[in-house]
This record gives structure tokens, C-alpha cells and sequence, in this order.
């Protein structure tokens, strides 16, 4: 079974390279009769939309085509939460702020969007206001206000109704008791969260400081809803559009189309261009179609920006020509192997720096998918394209990255340990690449007689009853733990809190955090939530950062990548670092 | 021969029941006896970080905390007597026969399946004609012609022809002529009859090739045994003593002797096909059954699982009823009873 | 000329195992309103005979050679076309068993018409009639119902009526039966025979009957052709056969003739030995691995292949042994043993 399948992907991978051979060379020899004069050089090189916009137009018109191997989680506002999802959502809904749609690290930027500035917050930060643009209209014509936005708020608060989306608003705001959202208690005072003093001011309560409600407000929870027009759990069939395109066919399950909104009103909005005239989605594409359909022109966009899969990074890395309409962003995801200081003698923190020391980076790099599927070597906890991260390595695997021995030895013998001693190792059984990684790790700890043994558990209680359970990871002897991490937003709070916050962790288990207790990070955090100035917090996120690092509660592995393909139709293509992927709101059609 | 029918239809009824009631053991009663609780079963159809409580308040809403049986009774009740859904402002009325609502997208599953029942309805139809036609064809020259190169070349490529997945030679069709020579619309598109015959047609015609080469391989092969068979028959060789030409005494009294077996194998592939042809379906990215049946275990999403199986059990049940009364009028020796 | 002449006719089979000589040089001559009969072994070539008259075997891999000659045409030259025109018309077949001779899928009626629409242009309902009325000719009982059964709704006697009437529905002029009653039961076979007798004198057709028992034969045939290993090798009048054989092999099949005062399966002189390969034909005489008498041949019966000579008046025979000692062995030996059972 396992070998004809093999078998029979290598004769795929072989066809379709043959294929490729031929659509390839017919692209890159003559330049096609659609392209533009510059459209050899506009397809731009590799990773040209990283930091800088490929193909540069204001032109408007033309369909663009997308395609999701998948099913969208939910196009409802309320109910969405996939970072791909909430990049495409911008094109039909407005919430109170949004990511700057531009390259780069300007992508990570916040900016008003239904609200005419940032919040503002009061002094404690457990109160933020913002004031709505006047002259923002549902696609029907009806202005939008405050009330739209607090109901948006409201009936996202129903779990029962959208379980797909988070619960920021759920845990942070200060609800009445016994609060079930707008559906269940719609008779509910909820002024204590949210007030709405007049239509055009809304005001968030929250149960403790929260220095950066921006980046909640920039959660399609708060794309107005009218309550009108709520149709519940069926919204998502028609989501009353209040940015520049609207809903015109929604099959759930096949696709749908976008068309010109004429009830928007570019005054309001400097943010978006809406160069297509309009948007053609399909959904549940076979994902290697997708690819092949990209790579031929056929299709603008793999929409879950989520990278090509492996039949296509064996046809495009090797051919600088296909290589160079293709980007490599690094994401907002690390993947990571937890520390147990509960576990001696990884109780000593020699002990935990002898691992940082052996582990071999390039091992499991390879083990995570290679430079390109993979990730980037990490060597902190921040991914690059969250502010606050910084260079540094504390603990340096020698100078090539495979792991220095000597200091492994060193930091051994300073525990007490000189020949090394024997731990766990858990992941999650269904993953090959963290069983890959776990596998480099036995490998290259074994060489200083760290001796590791598997232990795979299932995924879906990974955390709640084992890795992430104290009790018994202790008991089992699970020192080492294969973990991931991707923030919501690009923020340090988003990206650390999770997963550094000592709070977090809890005796009954399911705590993403496995690793790390030191209470001067949870001060740190308890800072960093209070200060409302970005780039003081910042620093503080540099700070917790690196101090987690000098613990080695965290052997970081890599900084996710994806294989993003440009299309070969599109304008204005650049990756947003917000969404570690292309921005759907710049793209025009050539 | 009523009252066949009617027994047989009883039966079916039978049969489907218990195919739902082994789907519903398959998806909900093996994870239990795994020792999966209602949480974990209800994390499935939560966001993708979901907090205990949302999980919690999952599993009440899709009601795992209900004893099987009870759940297994609300989704039988819904098929016959339709069922209420809360979606949020108000409660739905899902008349039967109601094969609930997604976990995922909470959408009712029974307008799903309709609406892609076209779209496996024209796959499975066209490609059946195509390769009934020329496989039958095929099968015919080539036993007529037995030992010649035709027969051997016509045997080889249809020996390739079954032993090639749908997958592969699929893939290859697409790379060659969407991608490629961009014959047809790239990587595979529908348009319903209604809308445009033509483009309906047009649209489908890779997979209906693709899927018909496949089959009509092993039509072929079987036509040609048949017919070896049937034509060394004494009443070929009385058809022949009347004085009847070739070409009838092959195709009236050969071939229609060689059937039976062509039609039972007929009438199961396609029963099957209807029930999704699961492959082409996702290779051309047709939205239909099978698409829907391979999206839907994918996500395990068991009302679209047990909807999806129905339908499909449903038409393997009905071609098993429609071959077997097709056998008496095929057959006269064949009495039902 | 008579009305069908077979001369030296050659049917041989090329297989992977060499040249089958299915017939090797037969001929007989057989007159409108007579009857032949064939007779011999399983694998003498009866079968395969009568299909080369019907020219069934063109256009197969069969290699024919030789002249058939019916109604002053010869058949073995003529286009395949031309021959067909002439089947089911002016020569006719009726076969062994009549249950796998017809085809299942079909009512009777419905293969008894398109027999007869092949040959005449008529409607549909026209046909229908003439089928009904053929029905009832062989016998049949309501045929105006009957019509409409399937083959295997017939007992056994009835299909074989129905066959005949298929066969005779175009009024042949000669009409070959495969052993037509060999697959019925006893009574049944007679009533089949009787009926066959009556519709040749009505039709007035030349009539060959292929049968290996020779009893069949003894009341219904004029002449009888006696064939051993695709071969001829006695030929005479049903009296010659009866009165005066002279093959040993012929004694042999009156010596294992069932009669009706016998159990069926008894067989008072069983020819020892089995058929013999149409591949590797024994040398000389093809019988003589199994032949009582070889031995006073003086050795030629092993070494050189006898002739077919004419005896007396008509009567052809093809065995070494001189014509007295032939005599003198069936009024001596063979005929006493016979009667005395
Ligand atoms: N198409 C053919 N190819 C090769 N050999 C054949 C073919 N048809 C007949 N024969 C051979 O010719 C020989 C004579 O066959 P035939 O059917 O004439 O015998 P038969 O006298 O009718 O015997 P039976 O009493 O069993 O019907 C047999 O040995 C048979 O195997
Ligand atoms: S030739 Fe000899 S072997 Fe042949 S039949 Fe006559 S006696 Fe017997
Ligand atoms: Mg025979």
C-alpha cells in the first residue's frame, strides 16, 4: 500500500515536471503574446514581493480568480478565524481599524478604518473609544453606526451559533453575568462592555488593562452587522458588505463571486484601492490543481496562503525562471521544542543549555521541510515579522548551526551530568515533521549522551492530557516536547502571552505553554499589558524574549516559511507581514 | 412480480437503514469505545484554537452528550418527519427528509446533495455512454477479430487502461490538455446543462473521457470474453444456418447473449458512480457527490458523511433492484420470485 | 446430375497440434425425396459435414476442398454471400440439441419469423401467422399461444418440433438433422421420427439424417453412409447396411444398436478402442488398432490405406479383406451372434 503510493506519487511528480518542462520554457523563452512589455522583468525575483510592491498599477477592472483547496471556516465576520480570512475580508467588510496594505513591515502597521484615528484608551488602558467615519453605508444604503458595530460584537459573543471564532471579546470585555450573547440574551444591558453613546462613538469596557485594544479592534468582530439583517448561523450566505465589493453568488462548499459595492464611498477610505472590478472565489480545489493552475496562469491566487505543496517546490526551486515569480515570507509560526524544567535533571538550568547547545538547527530544519517549506533557522521565540523581535542567539549551536558538542559537554558536566542522562521526547503522533524533528533531536543529543526516547500522543489531547497536563508530563518524565506556535496578530502579546505566561498553565492541562515558569516573565507581561506606547512595549517583548531564552525553557527550531507563487496576471502583488502572505487588497488584475 | 417489488423495495429500505446505522456506529460509536469523550469529538468543529468552554458549549449544541441512541433516533427522525435547527435569531424547519445540518458549516446537507447530484448525474451518464459504446465496441471487434492486431493492441491498452488510477491518468489528461495544448477550461470546471449545453458538454468532456477510458477498458475485456463465449454458442450457429447476416448474427444474437453480464456489471458501476465518482470528481475539481463525499470525511463532518453515504447506498441498492429486474427482461429464463 | 453431389469433399482444420482432417475426400450423391443417413462414431466428421453443405465453415479457418454440387450449383467456390442467400431458403438444418441450438433470449415465434422474413419479404404479422401455422404442422399444441414461449418453457420433444418447424418454415429443398432426437427420451424420439417422415414426403425434400446410432436410420433412410475418421467406408442402400454390411466397423455399430426390447446403455458387441486421432491418422487402414479382423488382412491392414470399392450394385466398401471373406465372416460369425441376442 505504502509503496504503491509512493510509487505512484514519484510518476505524478515525474508527469507533471514533463508538463511543466513544456509550459515552463514556453513562458520564460517568448515572452507571451498578455504580457505587457515589462513582463518578464515585472514578474520580479525571488522574494521580490517581500518587501516591495511587484508589478506597480492603478488600473482597475478585471476579474480576479482565487481558489481555497479547502472550505472557507466561515466568510461571517463573527465567525472567522483564519489569518487568510481575515486578509480577504477587508474587501467586503470594514472593522474599526485595520493592517496597513503594504509591504513589508508597513503591513504590520495599524491604521483606522471604520474609526476616524486609533483608540484611545484611558489611563488605566481598561477603556478604549473610538469615534466611526461618518458616511460609511451597508451595501443597501443605510449608514452604518455605533449599534452595528456593538451587535457585530454582541452575536459574535454566541459560541453555541460560531464556534469557529476566537473569544477575545468573550474573555476580556467586562459582560454582564450570565452575559450568552445577542441571540440568547437579547434583552441583556451590556453598556458595562460596550457602550454607545451616540451613532458614531462606541466604547469598549474591559475587565483588566489591555494595552493593545487596537489590534482587537482590528478583528472582523467588529465589522458592523445590521441586526436588521442577521440571519444567524445563515449570515455567512450574505454578508452585508460595507467595504468595496460585495456578495453576488455564495455557494457554501464550491465558491463564491464578489462584485463592485456602489454603496462604498472611497472618501471614507484611503485604505483601499478596489482595483478589480471584482472577485472569483472557488473552494474544495484540489490543491495540486491549484498549483498547476497558479504556475500556469490559469488562476491569481492560492488563497489560504499557506505555500505550494511538495509536487510543486520540486518543479519550482530548480528553475531559476519559475523560482523568481515565487516569495518565501517568513510567517508569524514558530515551531519549538519545550523545555521541562519540571523533569530532572532538566530542573538545572546547565542541564538545559547542554540541549540548546547539541541540537543540530539544520537537522531540523530539514526534519520541518527544508529552507523554503520549512522555515528559517530560529533562534529566538519572536518571528521576525512581529515588532520586538530582535537578532540575538544566547545559545549559539556552533558556528554552522549542527550543534557544538564541546559546550554541550561543558554545560553537562556543570549539571552534574558528564555522560549525559536519559529523558522523553512527546509529539504529536500524526505529524510526521514534528516526529522528523524529534527524530534530529534524539540524533544530535545522542552525541553527547543525551538519549531521548519518542513518545507519541494524539493530537487532540496532546495538550490536554499529556504534554500540556503538569502532572503527567512530570510523571512521564516528557522533558522534551515538540510544540508550535502562531499568533493571531502580529504582536507580542499575541505571539508570547500563550506560551510564556507561567499563569496560563494549569493543573487539569491544555495549556499551550508546557515549559516555561519564571515569575519575573510574568511580570514582565503584567508590564507590557499596561503600557499603552508600542514601542516601549515592544521593548518589554524583547526583553521577555530574550529572558526565556537565557531559562532555555524553549529550544527554538524554525520560523515557519511558505512557498507563495505571484500570479502571473496580477498587479500590485506584496506580501503583508500581517498575514505572512499577499495582500488581497492591493492585488489588481493586469 | 409486484409483490417482488415490493419486497425487494422493503429490503432496500432494510439495507439503507443499515448502512446508516453502520455509518453512524463507524463515526460516532468507534471513537467512544476508543474512549473519546463528547469534548473531544465536539473539538473537531470548533475554530482552530477553540477554549474548553466553546468546545463545551459544541458538544451540547451538536448533542453528543445525548446517549447514542438518541442521537442516532434524531438523525433517522429528521430523514422521515424533518427536524428544527436554532441557527442563532430563529429556529429552521428542515422538512423531511432532513439528513441534518453540517457540523461545519451548518448548512442543511439534503440541498447540498441535490444541488451536486446534477453535476455526478452528467458525469456518470456521459462518461457511461462513451464507454458502453466504445468499449462494447471494442469488445466485439476484438473477440470477432480475435488474435489480430487489433485485438491485441486493443487488449493491451485496455489492460493499461484498468490497471491506471483515475488520479494518474487524470492528472496526465489535465497537464496535457487544460495546461498544456489549453484545450479545455484549466483544471476542470461546471456548467449546468441548463445554463449551456454546450459549454455543459464541453466542460465535462475530459472527464468523461478520462473516467470512460478507465471503464471502457474493462468493458472491453469483459464484451470480448463474452463474446468468445456466446459465439461458439449452438444457436450462433443456428442463426447462422437461417441464412441471417454476419453483422445480425453478431450484434442481435452474439451480443445480446453476451448482456447479461454487461448489463449486471453496468448497472453496479454505475450505481456506484452516482454515488460519487469520487476521484474524477476531485482530480477535474467537479462539485459534485463524490467531491462532496471525499470534502466531507475530510473535515469529518458526519451529517455530510451520513447524508453522502445514503445517497450513495441509495443508488447502489437501486441499481442492484434495477439489475435484477432488467435480468428477467433480458433473460426470460429468469423468473422473480 | 443428382440433386446434391458431394465430390472428394475436404474439410481439414489447420490447429496449433497440427492439420485436422476433420472429412478427408467424401462423396455421395443424394436425390429430392430421398433420405441418407449418416452414421458413425462421435468425431467422425458427421457434423462437420453437413455444416461445409451449409457452407458454414467459409470465412472460419476451415480449408475446404472439393465440390458440392446442389442443383447443378457448386458451393464450395461460390461467395459466402451467395451461399447465405441460399441458407435457411433452399437448404435447411435442424440440430442436435434443440435446447442450446435456440437462442434463450428469444420467444419461438420470434426466431421462427425472423427464419422466415430472412428469406421472404413480409410483414411482420404475415410471419407471425406462418410461424402459428408451422407451430401446428410439427405438432405443436395451441400454437396461437405458444408462439410467444421462450425456448425453455418447451419440454424437450416440443423444442425439437419447434426447431424442425423453424427449419422448414421457407419450404428447404434439402434438409439436414444433426441427430435430431439424440438428446430425447425414447418415445419421443420415435414421434420426432415419424413427424420427420411425414413432412419430407409433404415437402418433398432430400432429407439427410446424421445420427451414430443406426437404428434411427433404419426405417427413415433410403441410403446409408457409413463414416469412420472423416472418412466414407460403406455406402449403401438401408438394405446393403442391414441385410448385407461388409465392414467390420459397421458390424460393430449393429452390434451396439440399442433396441427397444434391450436397456439402452446395453451394448452386445461394443467396438473396443476409442475414435481415432484426425491428426495422426493411423497408417493403412484408419480402424485397424481396432479392428477384430486385422489380423487376416496379412499385414496390409497397418501399412496400406484400403480403397473404397463398390461390391455389388452401388454398394461401396473400403476394407483389405477380400469381398468372400467378408461374406462369409458376417453370414458366419457376426450375423448368428446378432440374432441370437
Ligand atoms: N472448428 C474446428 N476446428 C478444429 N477441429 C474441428 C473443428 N470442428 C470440428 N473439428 C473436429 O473435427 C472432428 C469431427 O467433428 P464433428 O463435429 O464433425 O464430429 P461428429 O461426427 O459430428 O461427432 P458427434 O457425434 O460428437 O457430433 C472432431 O474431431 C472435431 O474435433
Ligand atoms: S482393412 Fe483390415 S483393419 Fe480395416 S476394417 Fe478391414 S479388416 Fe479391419
Ligand atoms: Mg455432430
Amino acid at each position: 500500500m505504502q509503496k504503491t503510493t509512493r510509487l505512484g506519487a514519484a510518476a505524478l511528480s515525474a508527469v507533471l515536471a514533463l508538463g511543466l518542462a513544456a509550459c515552463g520554457g514556453g513562458s520564460t523563452t517568448t515572452p507571451t503574446s498578455s504580457g505587457a512589455p515589462a513582463a518578464g522583468g515585472a514578474t520580479g525575483e525571488f522574494n521580490g514581493a517581500l518587501t516591495a510592491v511587484v508589478n506597480p498599477s492603478d488600473k482597475k477592472g478585471g476579474i480576479l480568480k482565487l481558489a481555497n483547496a479547502g472550505d472557507w471556516d466561515s466568510l461571517d465576520p463573527g465567525d472567522t478565524y483564519y489569518g487568510y480570512s481575515w486578509n480577504f475580508i477587508r474587501l467586503y467588510g470594514r472593522s474599526l481599524v485595520m493592517f496597513k496594505s503594504a509591504p513589508g513591515k508597513t503591513g504590520n502597521e495599524l491604521t483606522p478604518d471604520l474609526a476616524e484615528g486609533l483608540g484611545t484608551p484611558s489611563d488605566d488602558a481598561k477603556t478604549w473609544t473610538y469615534k466611526l467615519k461618518a458616511g460609511v453605508k451597508f451595501e443597501d444604503g443605510t449608514p452604518v453606526t455605533s449599534k452595528d458595530v456593538k451587535y457585530g460584537v454582541e452575536r459574535s459573543f454566541d459560541k453555541e451559533v460560531f464556534p469557529d471564532g476566537y473569544t477575545y471579546f468573550n474573555d476580556f470585555l467586562n459582560w454582564p453575568k450570565d452575559y450568552k450573547g445577542a441571540y440568547k440574551s437579547p434583552d441583556a444591558n451590556t453598556d458595562s462592555a460596550i457602550e454607545t453613546p451616540d451613532d458614531q462613538t462606541i466604547v469598549f469596557h474591559l475587565k483588566q488593562p489591555l494595552s493593545n485594544f487596537d489590534y482587537f479592534a482590528q478583528l472582523p468582530a467588529t465589522i458592523p452587522v445590521p441586526k436588521a439583517k442577521d440571519t444567524g448561523a445563515k449570515y455567512k450566505e450574505h454578508v452585508i458588505a460595507t467595504g468595496p465589493y460585495k456578495f453576488d453568488k455564495n455557494e457554501i462548499g464550491k465558491g463564491f463571486t464578489l462584485v463592485r459595492n456602489d454603496q462604498w464611498d472611497p472618501a471614507t477610505d484611503p485604505n483601499r484601492k478596489a482595483l478589480p472590478d471584482g472577485y472569483d472565489v472557488a473552494t474544495n480545489v484540489n490543491a495540486d490543481d491549484i498549483d498547476n493552475r497558479v504556475l500556469a496562469g490559469d488562476l491569481d491566487v492560492d488563497v489560504t496562503g499557506t505555500g505550494v505543496q511538495p509536487a510543486a517546490l520540486g518543479r519550482i526551486l530548480p528553475d531559476p525562471a519559475v523560482k523568481a515569480g515565487t516569495d518565501n515570507p517568513t510567517g508569524t509560526r514558530l515551531w519549538y521544542t519545550s523545555i521541562n524544567g519540571n523533569v530532572p535533571p532538566l530542573d538545572n538550568l546547565e542541564c538545559r543549555k547542554a540541549v540548546e547547545y547539541a541540537a543540530d538547527k539544520t537537522a531540523l530544519q530539514t526534519a520541518w521541510g527544508g529552507e523554503f517549506a520549512g522555515g528559517q533557522i530560529a533562534t529566538s521565540l519572536l518571528p521576525p515579522s512581529i515588532p520586538g523581535h530582535e537578532d540575538f542567539n544566547t545559545w549559539v549551536p556552533g558556528a554552522d548551526n549542527k550543534g557544538d558538542v564541546t559546550k554541550a559537554k561543558e554545560a553537562l558536566t556543570a549539571c552534574g551530568q558528564p555522560n549525559g542522562f536519559e529523558t522523553n521526547i512527546s509529539y504529536r503522533a500524526e505529524r510526521p515533521k514534528e516526529k522528523a524533528a524529534a527524530e534530529a533531536l534524539q540524533q544530535s543529543l545522542g552525541r553527547v549522551g543525551i538519549k531521548l526516547t519518542l513518545k507519541p500522543f494524539p493530537q487532540t489531547d496532546y495538550f490536554a492530557l499529556y504534554a500540556g497536563k503538569p502532572g503527567y508530563a512530570k510523571d512521564n518524565k516528557l522533558g522534551l516536547a515538540m510544540n508550535g506556535w502562531q499568533s493571531d496578530w502580529p504582536d507580542g502579546f499575541g505571539f508570547l502571552q500563550q506560551i510564556v505566561d507561567s499563569r496560563v498553565i494549569r493543573e487539569t492541562g491544555g495549556s499551550s505553554n508546557v515549559s516555561v515558569r519564571d515569575p519575573e516573565v510574568d511580570k514582565l507581561i503584567d508590564q507590557a499589558m499596561e503600557q499603552t506606547d508600542p514601542n516601549s512595549r515592544n521593548g518589554i517583548w524583547t526583553q521577555i524574549d530574550k529572558k526565556v531564552m537565557d531559562d532555555a525553557y524553549i529550544l527554538p527550531n524554525v520560523w515557519a516559511k511558505a512557498l507563495l507563487v505571484r500570479s502571473k496576471n496580477a498587479t500590485n502583488v506584496f506580501v503583508n507581514d500581517a498575514y505572512g502572505m499577499y495582500d488581497y487588497l492591493g492585488m489588481g488584475v493586469k | 412480480m409486484v409483490t417482488y417489488i415490493i419486497r425487494r423495495l422493503i429490503w432496500s429500505v432494510v439495507m439503507l437503514s443499515i448502512v446508516s446505522i453502520i455509518t453512524f456506529a463507524i463515526f460516532f460509536l468507534v471513537p467512544r469505545l476508543a474512549g473519546a469523550t463528547s469534548e473531544d469529538m465536539a473539538a473537531r468543529y470548533v475554530g482552530r484554537t477553540a477554549s474548553a468552554e466553546q468546545v463545551k458549549v459544541a458538544a451540547e449544541k451538536l448533542g453528543f452528550n445525548d446517549p447514542l441512541i438518541v442521537q442516532y433516533g434524531r438523525f433517522a427522525k429528521g430523514i422521515v418527519a424533518g427536524a428544527d435547527y436554532d441557527y442563532g435569531p430563529g429556529v429552521e424547519r428542515c422538512p423531511a427528509p432532513c439528513f441534518g445540518y453540517s457540523f461545519l458549516t451548518r448548512l442543511p446537507v439534503w440541498p447540498d446533495l441535490l444541488d451536486r447530484l446534477p453535476v455526478t448525474i452528467s458525469l456518470a451518464l456521459g462518461a457511461a455512454v462513451i464507454w458502453v459504446i466504445a468499449g462494447v465496441a471494442t469488445g466485439v471487434l476484438s473477440a470477432l477479430k480475435r488474435g489480430s492486431f487489433f485485438d491485441r493492441a486493443a487488449m493491451s491498452i485496455a489492460l493499461a487502461g484498468v490497471s491506471m488510477p483515475i488520479f494518474f491518468t487524470g492528472m496526465v489528461s489535465l497537464v496535457l490538455f487544460s495546461y498544456g495544448l489549453k484545450i479545455t477550461v484549466a483544471g476542470g470546471t461546471y456548467t449546468p446543462f441548463l445554463t449551456n449545453p454546450a459549454t455543459w458538454a464541453y466542460d465535462l468532456l475530459l472527464p468523461w473521457i478520462t473516467l470512460a477510458f478507465l471503464y471502457a477498458a474493462g468493458y472491453a475485456r469483459l464484451t470480448r470474453a463474452g463474446m468468445l463465449e456466446t459465439m461458439n454458442e449452438d444457436y450462433i450457429r443456428t442463426a447462422r444456418a437461417k441464412g441471417l447476416r454476419e453483422r445480425t448474427v453478431v450484434v442481435k444474437h452474439g451480443l445480446r447473449g453476451a448482456l447479461t453480464p454487461i448489463l449486471t456489471i453496468f448497472g453496479l458501476d454505475l450505481g456506484l458512480l452516482l454515488g460519487g465518482a469520487v476521484l474524477t470528481e476531485s482530480t477535474y475539481s467537479l462539485p459534485g457527490i463524490g467531491k462532496y463525499a471525499i470534502d466531507a470525511i475530510g473535515r469529518q463532518d458526519l451529517p455530510q458523511v451520513m447524508g453522502v453515504t445514503l445517497v450513495a447506498a441509495f443508488f447502489v441498492v437501486v441499481a442492484n433492484l434495477v439489475v435484477d429486474l432488467l435480468y428477467a427482461v433480458v433473460d426470460p429464463r429468469v423468473r422473480l420470485v | 446430375m443428382s440433386f446434391l453431389e458431394l465430390k472428394d469433399l475436404q474439410v481439414h482444420f489447420p490447429t496449433d497440434d497440427g492439420l485436422v482432417k476433420s472429412v478427408d475426400g467424401l462423396s455421395f450423391a443424394l436425390e429430392r425425396g430421398k433420405t441418407l443417413g449418416i452414421v458413425g462414431e462421435s468425431g467422425s466428421g458427421k457434423s462437420v459435414t453437413s455444416l461445409g453443405i451449409l457452407g458454414l465453415h467459409k470465412g472460419g479457418r476451415a480449408k475446404l476442398g472439393g465440390e458440392i454440387w446442389l442443383d447443378g450449383e457448386e458451393l464450395v467456390g461460390a461467395s459466402a454471400e451467395h451461399v447465405r442467400t441460399l441458407r435457411g431458403k433452399k437448404m435447411a438444418m435442424i440440430f442436435q440439441d434443440p435446447l442450446s441450438a435456440m437462442h434463450p433470449f428469444y420467444t419461438v415465434g420470434s426466431q421462427i419469423i425472423e427464419a422466415y422474413r430472412i428469406h421472404n419479404d413480409v410483414s411482420k404479422k404475415v410471419a407471425r401467422k406462418h410461424a402459428i401455422d408451422m407451430l401446428g404442422r410439427v405438432g405443436i399444441p395451441q400454437p396461437d399461444r405458444r408462439v410467444d414461449s421462450y425456448p425453455h418453457e418447451f419440454s424437450g420433444g416440443m423444442r425439437q418440433r419447434a426447431m424442425i418447424a423453424m427449419a422448414l418454415s421457407c419450404d428447404p429443398e434439402l434438409l439436414i438433422a444433426d441427430e435430431p432426437t439424440t438428446a430425447l427420451d425414447v418415445t419421443v424420439q420415435a414421434q420426432i421420427l415419424d413427424l420427420m417422415r411425414d413432412l419430407q414426403r409433404d415437402f418433398n425434400a432430400a432429407l439427410i439424417i446424421i445420427t451414430h446410432d443406426l437404428g434411427v436410420v433404419a426405417e427413415l433412410a433410403d441410403d446409408i453412409l457409413v463414416m469412420y475418421g472423416g472418412k466414407c467406408i460403406e455406402y449403401g442402400t438401408a438394405e446393403d447396411i442391414f441385410e448385407r454390411p461388409e465392414h467390420p466397423y459397421t458390424w460393430g455399430l449393429l452390434g451396439s444398436m440399442p433396441r427397444l426390447d434391450r436397456d439402452r446403455t446395453e451394448r452386445l458387441l461394443p467396438i473396443k478402442g476409442s475414435p481415432p486421432s484426425l491428426i495422426n491418422v493411423p497408417a493403412g487402414c484408419a480402424f485397424h488398432p481396432r479392428c477384430t479382423f486385422e489380423d487376416r488382412t496379412g499385414g496390409k491392414a497397418s501399412t496400406e490405406v484400403p480403397q473404397l470399392v463398390e461390391t455389388e450394385g452401388g454398394h461401396l466398401v473400403r476394407c483389405h479383406l477380400p469381398r468372400d471373406t467378408r461374406r462369409s465372416i458376417w453370414e458366419t460369425e457376426i450375423k448368428p451372434s446378432l440374432e441370437a441376442s
